[in-house]
């Protein structure tokens, strides 16, 4: 049996996730992850932004960085600069990451840096009381799309490969084993990795939107009759993938990891070559 | 006392290099109260900017140039639109080969083609603002040539060291020509 | 020869030249005219001293990078302008409440909006007391000179370190391109404040806990494992709504720098003492106004400036002295009246007589003299 509570602020829960949420699972896979490291829990940050997903600072024994709303990859950015030995870990949602801080997100994935981002992605602002995200599916209720989400989503992880990120998966939060693999080598990964989790939330989500998610357990069983391994899915055609999630390994390659580049030169002045 | 100068062209043509070396020469190897500033607008290349150096033996309050004693026009843009701001019997040193103003009592004009003179004798013009710099110097004597000869070391980049005291050369040549 | 420490350079440089001299180690920033020559300095000095300099793609990435890089341990700094400052806004309350060091140099220039990039102004003067919500302590810096660019800058660093807070810079385009003669202080000659660290474990259980007045130590990330949020928290740094709690850490992080003000205020007085006209000015507009009352003295008018280097605090208690005294309160400031709004709060008897200029040219003496041509004195 695996024993959370060696990384766990035990006295800090429980924590404010209704039933049904996927982040639990989520950070449970983390942690199962960050203990396959071996790293020390000291050397360790894990850095959010502002949201349900971004109360997980809290909660976890290692150094914590709650921060403003789409900034966490920013302040991440200067840790990681600025102490390069640390394992920066950014957990944040669909909203935090890819709307307010889509800016933020893009640039990461293009320096490179050797940060791993866990995108827990609802598809919805959860701590708000359930407005529509970037990635809320086309025609779905929200507070704010009673009528239907008029807008299209993202893929997340084709933002993510284009801008160039080295690492990018796509798990969900009902296929745990695969997740744990996925945020393992994310973490593992010396650049920016991007692990894309589907998510549900019931709450705000799924109850307006009852025919499509009777019930929470409803939007699990979605994930797993909608998930097409990306092997599946290149045999497929557009139309056979509408609606589906597919996951797996999108991209995993090694190029020059932004903090080693600038350390090199750092370090090529020290010994009076100033 | 004050002495006010005025460098102005436009754009591209070093005149904030110049005013930086007078300034250099002026405070570091005169030791003159000095201070240097500069108005331009968005355009790196063009436009007509202006550069300025205020010289004093006592502490400079106010940094602006206000009442110029003596400028430089490299560019007609910059000299039609600065000219106002020479003061009353202000020495004006003009580029004669692009800039023409009308004669005028109330400031003494210094016409030197320098554009034409730099370009006969360097091979180009990037040394225009260290010719009507020297001139500057030269015709106001507001420094002595060894300090702006220090302060152009200071200032221009490694190897063009020569190529420089020669357009301090040709600048105080041109200079002493119209003052003989 | 030139003795090699005096330098003839722009305001811009002696910002970053003090920056280093405090130990700078880390800077993140967003070009922006008139303060970019910060970042360029810096991103040549950094790197071949041992730091860190990053672009970053905006300036609220710009203070969110420094704020991670100082819970390092890093001493970090950011700089830009109006624009840029207004959208830095939002983390500046962050560094207030979750307590972090950063030094923020803002080189003011005309506005609203991209305004005048090349032109100077001071219109942030107000936005620096109040851009951020809630209530939050404040300091911020003017300069007025090349020298006060460096030894401003240093003593942004040592408030910011001493009281764990962002510390503001507010130059101005005149005060950040223009170049005049300073002396760069030999190494030990100007005292540098170092943040209060957890002794050799590198623990300390409650990083926000109060040790007289004088915010505890801040323990870098490593050994101490502690959580920082811009949430309300309690003194071990975790969220809490207990009212008793928010209230008593909101009055803190207020008290801690305004009940500290001999460590804060700085300020200069020109012939205050007997003054009919009292001028208040800061940054490039006080090089006016201290122009003004020296001409206005030959004239016999009996004129004097008062000069904040601090503005943020408002050395209130020193102004108030001058001000109860004089006839006239001369407010110069290149803008349409925000430090106007700071006499007006503290002058009971005196009249204000405003002289704001907001079409991108310096105030000049002259503009400020023709004023007092119209004065009862």
């Amino acid at each position: 049996m695996f024993d959370y509570s060696k990384y766990m602020r035990n006295t800090k829960l429980p924590h404010i996730w209704c039933p049904g949420c996927g982040h639990g699972i989520v950070m449970k896979s983390l942690i199962r992850a960050i203990a396959k490291t071996g790293w020390e829990k000291d050397d360790i940050v894990v850095v959010s932004g502002i949201g349900c997903a971004s109360r997980l600072p809290g909660y976890v024994d290692f150094n914590t960085l709650h921060t403003a709303h789409g900034r966490a990859l920013a302040f991440a950015t200067g840790i990681k600069l600025a102490k390069p030995e640390m394992h920066v870990i950014v957990v944040s949602g669909d909203g935090d990451s890819l709307a307010i801080g889509g800016n933020h997100f893009i640039h990461a994935c293009r320096r490179n840096i050797d940060i791993t981002l866990v995108v827990f992605n609802n598809g919805i602002y959860g701590m708000t009381g359930g407005q529509y995200s970037p990635t809320t599916p086309d025609g779905d209720r929200s507070s704010t799309s009673p009528l239907g989400n008029m807008e299209p989503e993202f893929d997340v992880t084709k933002i993510a490969e284009g801008a160039g990120a080295t690492f990018v998966a796509r798990g969900t939060s009902y296929h745990v084993p695969q997740l744990d693999t996925y945020i393992h080598k994310g973490l593992e990964h010396k650049g920016f990795s991007v692990i894309d989790v589907t998510e549900a939330c019931y709450t705000t989500h799924g109850r307006v939107n009852k025919k499509k998610y009777p019930s929470n357990i409803d939007m699990l069983k979605f994930q797993r009759d909608n998930a097409i391994p990306i092997s599946k899915a290149k045999e497929m055609s557009e139309e056979e993938l509408e609606g589906k999630i597919i996951t797996g390994i999108f991209c995993e390659k090694q190029k020059p990891e932004f903090t080693e580049k600038y350390q090199k030169i750092v370090d090529s002045f020290s010994g009076g070559g100033k | 006392m004050k002495y006010e100068v005025r460098f102005s062209g436009s754009g591209g043509q070093g005149i904030i290099l110049a005013s930086v070396i007078l300034g250099t020469a002026s405070a570091l190897y005169e030791n003159k109260e000095t201070v240097q500033s500069q108005a331009y607008g968005p355009e790196a290349r063009g436009g007509a900017s202006k550069a300025d150096v205020v010289i004093s033996n006592k502490p400079i309050g106010y940094p602006k140039a206000r009442a110029i004693d003596a400028m430089v026009c490299l560019s007609q843009k910059a000299a039609t639109k600065y000219i106002k701001t020479l003061k009353k019997g202000g020495i004006v040193i003009v580029d004669s080969d692009f800039v023409e103003l009308p004669e005028n009592k109330k400031y003494k004009m210094i016409k030197l083609p320098m554009s034409s003179t730099t370009l006969d004798r360097m091979g180009k013009l990037i040394a225009l603002n260290i010719v009507s710099l020297s001139a500057l110097v030269t015709i106001t004597k507001v420094v002595s040539h060894e300090a702006l000869e220090k302060a152009v070391m200071d200032s221009v980049p490694k190897g063009t060291e020569e190529f420089n005291l020669e357009a301090l050369k040709i600048g105080r040549e041109l200079a002493e020509k119209s003052l003989a | 020869m030139t003795e090699s420490k005096f330098e003839f350079i722009q305001g811009n440089i002696a910002c970053a030249k003090g920056a280093a001299y405090a130990g700078c180690s880390f800077f993140g920033g967003y070009p922006i005219t008139p303060s970019t020559e910060i970042a360029e300095y810096m991103s040549g000095y950094l790197p071949r001293n041992g730091g860190k300099f990053i672009q970053m793609e905006d300036e609220i990435a710009s203070l969110g990078s420094i704020i991670g890089a100082a819970l390092t341990g890093a001493k970090a700094m950011t700089s830009t302008s109006g624009p840029g400052f207004s959208l830095m806004q939002e983390l500046i309350g962050y560094a207030c409440i979750a307590e972090v060091p950063v030094v923020i140099v803002d080189i003011m220039r005309g506005g609203p909006s991209t305004g005048l990039p090349t032109s100077p102004a001071q219109s942030d003067l107000l936005q620096a007391k109040w851009g951020t919500h809630g209530d939050h302590p404040t300091i911020a810096l003017v300069p007025n000179s090349v020298e006060e660019m460096f030894t401003e800058t240093v003593r942004a660093f040592n408030l910011a370190e001493y009281f764990r807070t962002p510390v503001l810079v507010l130059g101005d385009e005149i005060i950040g391109h223009m170049r005049e003669k300073i002396r760069i202080p030999e190494p030990g000659e100007m005292e540098i404040i170092e943040r209060t660290v957890p002794s050799s474990d590198g623990v300390c259980p409650l990083p926000y806990a109060s040790d007289s007045g004088k915010p505890a130590c801040l323990p870098n990330f490593g050994k101490s494992r502690f959580h920082v949020t811009g949430l309300n928290h309690d003194t071990t740094g975790f969220p809490t709504m207990d009212p008793e709690i928010v209230a008593r850490e909101n009055e803190r992080i207020l008290a801690k720098i305004y009940e500290q003000r001999e460590i804060v205020d700085s300020y200069e007085e020109i012939n205050c003492k007997d003054a009919d006209i009292l001028m208040l000015s800061v940054g490039s507009a006080a090089r006016a106004a201290e122009e003004a009352v020296k001409t206005l003295r030959k004239k016999g008018i009996k004129a004097g400036l008062f000069r904040p280097v601090t503005l943020w605090p408002f050395p209130k208690d020193q102004f108030i002295k001058h001000a109860e005294r004089a006839k006239y309160i001369i407010v110069p400031e290149m803008n349409m009246g925000q430090l106007k709004t700071v006499a007006e709060r503290f002058t009971k008897r005196s009249k204000i007589v405003p002289v704001n200029l907001v079409n991108g040219e310096p105030i000049s003496p002259e503009h400020i003299i023709s004023v007092t041509k119209y004065l009862n004195i």
